[in-house]
């Protein structure tokens, strides 16, 4: 720690950081604009001037931006004297000159950097009195908003796009007073992390444009902290209600998990909430075979009496669905009658997983640390497809081993522009072994493009090359001995080496492969890191709950032994092949889904149960590092139907079991019931505060106190204000009453401080700009590394893939816009979502005499498909990529043997 | 008197081709430089002249080469670069030499690229400057010839490749930083400093740049010392100037004299005096990014030194002269046009504080100024420092800006009170 001088006053404070982030660690209000604590400084704003001395005896002093200047010991500095606040002021008073002051019509408005600096710097009078600039707006695609006009050129969005997203499509232009952000033309921004400009803008030039739709000002959303649940990471976010519909998704800090940012995928999927699809009453069916509505009472005794009937009765969990409603479902069918709700393909894949993260020695990261990793190896997963967010940070590992260069020529980290100018194209080593193209090729030393086989094979003989211990690949074929070497000599040689890999390719033997790798390096004495990455927001905690397959309780049905079967939340022709599943509920005699969106597998339901989704519920997901996380209920539904699914499991086991007089009744139950079955999930009680948390006796409202109105807006149904609703399940509240001041880290509903509306006031919340929250950022590990682990290596090591002559081995191909279920449902996303294809190589093409666009018929297992086909250099021989979740395609079963018939039409 | 750099220069006539400029002594230099002397001893040699950079900062040439890292651990890669890019208005001293004598420009690059030890070279040259294109080229083609660019130059082991880079032609690009970036094929955006181009330059690497002048007086100095250097000027900064003059004078153009002449010698001897019928009103002694002096000055020596005692600067020694029949707002409207255009749009000062300027002039010219519009244009010559911009180019355009609110306050106050320019 240094000692430095501001206004006179002495602070012991961080060196190697910038003023800027020292002033704002500080609490100083120290205005900024291009400065952002994610991408560090490049002097462009000059906003945050402030006043530098030279010694004790200089009393001129002179003016230096704060954002560039690194803290030295004794430094003296004046932050709030007339000088500097003068220059302040100037800037705010140029960058208002051409700045079309509508805050009213503006989207950002209440919320809006700009606005809040332009006050901090108590410019309020305007000089400019001659016409002002104007541009040409594009079309940016259905995510994002283009309104130039209100551009003041900070350069952020052009430097998150372009530096810290790698996008192309997005750029500065022209020069002087009319540069301008944006795209050669009007087009669909083509990078899948676009959305982040809206928080990255500190105005309105980049706003949502689906909140557009249904705008609300920021003070009139009704919000609570959140995860997404569109892929396995977790990433944080803030959901916002008005209206009784969700409004928008925005980043919610976690400095351990997505930082600043979230993707598309995960901003923008939400749409599904307010989907016309949604179920939003109790439906049975009735002896017509119609489907009827009906109420709670009828539905209860209705379960009751078919469980109570010693009736075989078998519950279907999922990885969409919390811990508490898996378990509650547990609890109510009994463990040996829980079938976790995927495939036996994939629950034995994440069976394997759990095994090699719990006693392996090699640790699963956080997003963070997979930003630190200074040498990266990616097996078998299409990163930027199944876990965008891993991708970013995999992005930014890229840079790491530069950087000790760069750091060593005495240019601080946070310099970016002169960082990036001493960097040049210089990476560090990362290498992708994947059936297809990735998005991240542009930032690979290398990539293979091989089978599932064949990448597993890279894997164990690169595992080979680290240890003697680890087993060799025989029979090698082409270019891989030479490429696995190069390979384990970038990890042994780096510092925190990085293994990722998952289960998208359904393949065990790349899952050895992987932790072959991680553990070789663990051996040799590596702090090495293993990330899989899982396709389901609580795919790693069902899985930690246990429990068979589906192809166990199809087994079990065709036994005789499921005659009544409860669906939590997962339509099972998802999960496998239709025919299988049609045939399992059709044995079945009574089919109890519960689930908040119609679709085939309700289609076949007896009765149907509605039950929140993330935003009408509370729950906890184990997101794929093993970080337990809660999210809150956002808003209560107007209809008391509505509940979540562990509170209606719970209702029913009160009902059936305990004479209708439930054990459990508020989360804090169910999580306690959880964890004394399962003592792993022990420390998923100290993730967030007990529902009677209070500070000085107060809720923490999730509404802000600006909230307007609530005595107006349900005043045409009636006259008085309803009671605000009680949340028994948190220490949140419903209304706009409550403590006023920032809460504990895992209970934020919205970032606020005096003077900051904007999303920049997150400083404000953080120990030190760009690090931890407060408390710390929120969630809990529950998996760690045995580093005394026994392991023994694993030696099915798979053959080599043999081109068959008559068939092809379909792998699957995913898409951050179209293999997701949910946010499928999105309009937004939906647009964006690729019409079906097959791809394939171009040699195999010419023998098949297709091109692209000439359809196919393939059969698959027991379906057939007549696709186009699609020509993709990096696919191998003798292998058919074919994208999975897509409306027309299969899901979950690939890798499989297809046929092609009747080539062209 | 001694004319170092423009000795061979003869008014329309082509410049000397290879054999004609080893005929008067070229190119010995080189050959005393590679092979008697070690490439400190060169920098040595450099910094003992106290040859001061003529491109318009007047920074120690020595001084500068010091600062790249050299030896064994010194990065492989280095680069040199000519700043040949001249576009300040009224400026057009490197052409002479440009187009004048260009082998006695790349004799120096050789040299300076020797001293700290670049094998690679760039001449940034301003796009206009077609014809000086078509001699540089010819002139690196024949030294390629003769072995003096190229691999293993005169035996010595040294390498060194030169390369002509024509810039697309923005004022900004003659900045060091921008012109780094523009040479890299970036946006022509200055860059902050530290890094210094010496740690993190061109493509990353150290980079020295001198302009035309300044490395067009490497060969002399190698050829005859540092003292011989140093006595070359009247008042002890070292060296001749080439010195120009524009504007409504008898005989405007460019002389090389000692550094030091005063500027009467220069406007009055020199350049003939005023034109009949036309009064000296003031001037911009270095250039456009200079602050106006008057009459009063005439006496003072044209150095760094004295130039900056009387509150201006030699910048790149070229003098904008300004008559009684020019309107002072109107001349200094057509400066900030000029600067407000070729902001880059980096930093926010500079894009939106010089159109604003511009503006301003404008309406004053067009009779509609304001009285407030005098605090604005004061508000602005202020916070236009440097510190406060990005890079020099607002505080150089403000310079003017200043100075004739100094010097010609009555002239903007009679354009507010009349509704009109005085002089339409």
């Amino acid at each position: 720690m240094i000692n430095i001088i501001i206004d006179d006053k002495e602070y012991t404070v961080t060196p190697q950081k910038s003023l800027l982030e020292v002033c704002l660690s500080l609490g100083l209000n120290l205005p900024y604009f291009c400065w952002h604590p994610a991408m560090g400084s490049v002097g462009a704003c000059r906003q945050c001037g402030v006043k530098s001395y030279k010694d004790e005896k200089d009393t001129k002093g002179r003016i230096v931006m704060a954002c560039m200047e690194p803290v030295r010991e004794g430094m003296r500095i004046g932050v709030f004297e007339d000088e500097a606040r003068e220059f302040r002021a100037g800037v705010s008073e140029w960058l208002m000159a051409n700045h079309p002051h509508d805050c009213p019509v503006c989207d950002e408005g209440g919320e809006c950097h700009l606005q809040d600096m332009t006050v901090m710097n108590g410019h309020a009078y305007r000089r400019f009195h001659f016409k002002k600039r104007t541009y040409r707006n594009q079309y940016l695609g259905p995510f994002v908003n283009h309104e130039m006009n209100r551009c003041i050129h900070c350069y952020r969005c052009v430097r998150f796009y372009r530096g810290y997203a790698g996008g192309r499509d997005f750029n500065n232009f022209a020069s002087r007073n009319h540069v301008y952000f944006g795209r050669h033309e009007d087009g669909v921004l083509q990078n899948e992390f676009s959305g982040n400009l809206v928080e990255v803008c500190p105005t309105g030039v980049f706003t949502d444009k689906t909140l557009k739709k249904h705008y609300t000002r920021k003070w009139d959303f009704t919000s609570a902290p959140s995860i997404c649940t569109h892929c396995g990471l977790g990433c944080n976010v803030i959901a916002g209600e008005r209206y009784g519909s969700l409004r928008r998704i925005r980043s919610r800090y976690n400095g351990e998990v997505n930082g600043y940012f979230i993707c598309n995928r995960g901003r923008y999927g939400y749409e599904f909430v307010n989907h016309e699809k949604r179920i939003k009453k109790i439906l049975i069916r009735n002896t017509l075979g119609d489907l009827e509505e009906t109420d709670k009472e009828t539905v209860m005794m209705h379960a009751a009496q078919l469980f109570s009937a010693r009736a075989a009765v078998i519950g279907i969990g999922s990885p969409r669905a919390s811990l508490e409603s898996n378990f509650t479902l547990q609890k109510l069918v009994g463990k040996s009658n829980y079938f976790q709700g995927v495939s036996g393909r994939e629950a034995e894949l994440m069976n394997t997983i759990l095994g090699i993260l719990r006693k392996g020695p090699a640790r699963s990261p956080s997003l963070k640390d997979i930003e630190k990793a200074d040498a990266v190896l990616v097996i078998g997963e299409d990163v930027t497809n199944t876990a965008p967010m891993l991708a970013l940070a995999l992005r930014q590992s890229v840079r790491q081993k530069p950087l000790e260069k760069i750091k060593a020529m005495n240019v601080p980290e946070w310099q970016d522009a002169a960082v990036r100018e001493a960097m040049q194209q210089e990476k560090g080593p990362f290498y992708i072994a994947s059936c297809n193209e990735t998005n991240l090729d542009d930032i690979a030393t290398k990539t293979f493009h091989g089978s599932p086989d064949d990448i597993a094979r890279l894997g164990f003989e690169v595992a080979a090359h680290l240890s003697a211990t680890a087993p060799r690949v025989s029979n090698q074929v082409s270019e891989m001995p030479a490429l696995a070497e190069e390979i384990a000599t970038a990890l042994k040689e780096a510092k925190r080496p990085l293994v990722v890999s998952g289960i998208s390719s359904l393949s065990t033997e790349m899952i050895h492969a992987a932790a072959n790798v991680a553990w070789a390096l663990c051996g040799s004495g590596k702090r090495a890191e293993l990330s899989f990455i899982m396709p389901e927001a609580n795919s790693l905690g069902t899985s930690m709950l246990g429990g068979k397959s589906l192809d166990d309780a199809f087994e079990a049905a065709v036994r005789g032994r499921a005659e009544t079967v409860v669906v939590l939340e997962n339509d099972l022709y998802r999960r496998t092949a239709k025919d299988t599943v049609d045939k399992f509920l059709d044995t079945c005699k009574n089919v109890i889904v519960l689930d908040y969106l119609k679709n085939e597998t309700t289609a076949k339901a007896d009765v149907i149960i509605p039950v929140g989704t993330f935003i009408e519920s509370d729950g906890t997901f184990v997101n794929n590092e093993g970080r337990a996380q809660r999210y809150y209920q956002v808003y209560l539904p107007s209809d008391p139907n509505l509940m979540e699914s562990w509170r209606w499991l719970g209702e029913m086991i009160g009902q059936v079991k305990e004479n209708s007089k439930p054990s459990m009744n508020n989360f804090a139950d169910f999580t306690n019931a959880l964890v004394d079955s399962y003592p792993e999930f022990e420390d998923i009680k100290e993730i967030t505060p007990p529902p009677d948390f209070r500070i000085a006796g107060e809720k923490i409202p999730r509404q802000p106190h600006r909230y307007s109105g609530r005595t107006a807006m349900l005043a045409n149904i009636h006259v008085s204000e309803p009671k605000p609703p009680e949340d028994p399940d948190s220490p949140l509240s419903f209304t706009m009453e409550g403590y006023r001041n920032e809460p504990p880290s895992s209970i934020i509903p919205f970032y606020w401080s005096p003077g900051w509306n904007s999303v920049q006031s997150i400083n404000k919340y953080q120990i030190e700009v760009g690090g931890s929250l407060h408390g710390g950022d929120p969630g809990k590990r529950l998996i760690e590394p045995d580093p005394k682990s026994n392991y023994k290596y694993f030696t099915d090591i798979p053959e080599a893939f043999k081109i068959r002559d008559n068939e092809f081995l379909t792998v699957p191909v995913y898409h951050i816009y179209g293999s997701e279920e949910m946010s499928n449902l999105a309009p937004g996303i939906a647009s964006l979502i690729p019409k079906p294809y097959a791809a394939m190589n171009p040699d195999d093409a010419g023998k098949l005499k297709v091109k692209k666009g000439d359809e196919i018929n393939l059969i698959m297992i027991d379906q057939s498909y007549r696709l186009p086909v699609e020509i993709k250099r990096e696919i191998p021989k003798g292998i058919l990529g074919i994208p999975v979740g897509l409306p027309g395609t299969p899901h979950y079963v690939l890798p499989a043997w297809c046929k092609i018939s009747g080539n062209k039409t | 008197m001694e004319r170092p750099l423009t000795q061979y220069i003869q008014a329309n006539k082509p410049p000397m081709n290879l054999s004609e400029y080893e005929k008067v002594g070229g190119y010995k230099a080189l050959h005393k430089a590679l092979k008697e002397m070690k490439p400190q001893e060169v920098q040595k040699l450099v910094l003992d002249s106290n040859l001061k950079g003529r491109g318009g900062a007047g920074f120690s040439t020595g001084t500068k080469w010091s600062l790249i890292p050299m030896g064994e651990n010194a990065p492989a890669e280095k680069y040199f670069i000519c700043n040949a890019d001249e576009m300040e208005p009224g400026t057009f001293k490197d052409r002479l030499l440009l187009e004048g004598n260009p082998h006695q420009l790349i004799e120096g690059i050789i040299i300076s690229a020797y001293a700290i030890q670049a094998n690679k070279g760039f001449i940034f040259l301003r796009w206009a400057y077609k014809k000086a294109a078509d001699v540089i080229l010819k002139s690196i083609s024949e030294a390629y010839s003769a072995g003096y660019i190229g691999n293993n130059i005169l035996g010595t082991g040294f390498n060194f490749n030169l390369y002509l880079h024509r810039s697309v032609g923005r004022y900004i690009c003659g900045e060091e930083t921008a012109l780094l970036n523009a040479l890299e094929g970036k946006r022509a955006i200055p860059r902050a400093k530290p890094p210094y181009p010496n740690i993190s330059g061109l493509f990353g690497k150290p980079t020295t740049m001198n302009s035309v002048e300044t490395l067009s007086f490497i060969p002399h100095i190698v050829n005859n010392g540092a003292t011989w250097f140093k006595d070359l000027s009247i008042t002890g900064e070292g060296g001749t100037k080439i010195y120009g003059v524009s504007g409504k004078v008898k005989n405007p153009g460019a002389w090389e004299l000692p550094l030091g002449t005063t500027i009467r010698e220069i406007i009055f001897e020199h350049a003939g005096g005023m034109k009949n019928g036309f009064t000296l009103k003031g001037f911009l002694p270095g250039g456009a990014s200079t602050d106006f002096l008057t009459e009063e000055h005439l006496d003072v020596n044209m150095d760094y030194a004295s130039l900056g005692k009387v509150g201006s600067r030699l910048g790149t020694g070229t003098m904008i002269i300004l008559d009684d029949k020019t309107c002072p707002v109107g001349m200094v409207h057509n400066l900030e046009h000029f600067f407000a255009q070729e902001s880059c749009g980096w930093c926010t000062p500079c894009r939106e504080g010089l159109p604003w300027v511009e503006k301003i002039l404008f309406s004053l010219e067009e009779g509609t100024g304001r009285m407030e519009d005098i605090d604005l244009l004061l508000f602005h010559a202020k916070h236009l420092a440097p510190g406060r911009t990005f890079c020099a180019l607002a505080p150089g355009a403000v310079e003017p800006l200043q100075s004739s609110l100094k010097y010609f306050r009555d002239d903007y106050i009679k354009h507010i009170h009349d509704k009109r320019c005085p002089w339409r």
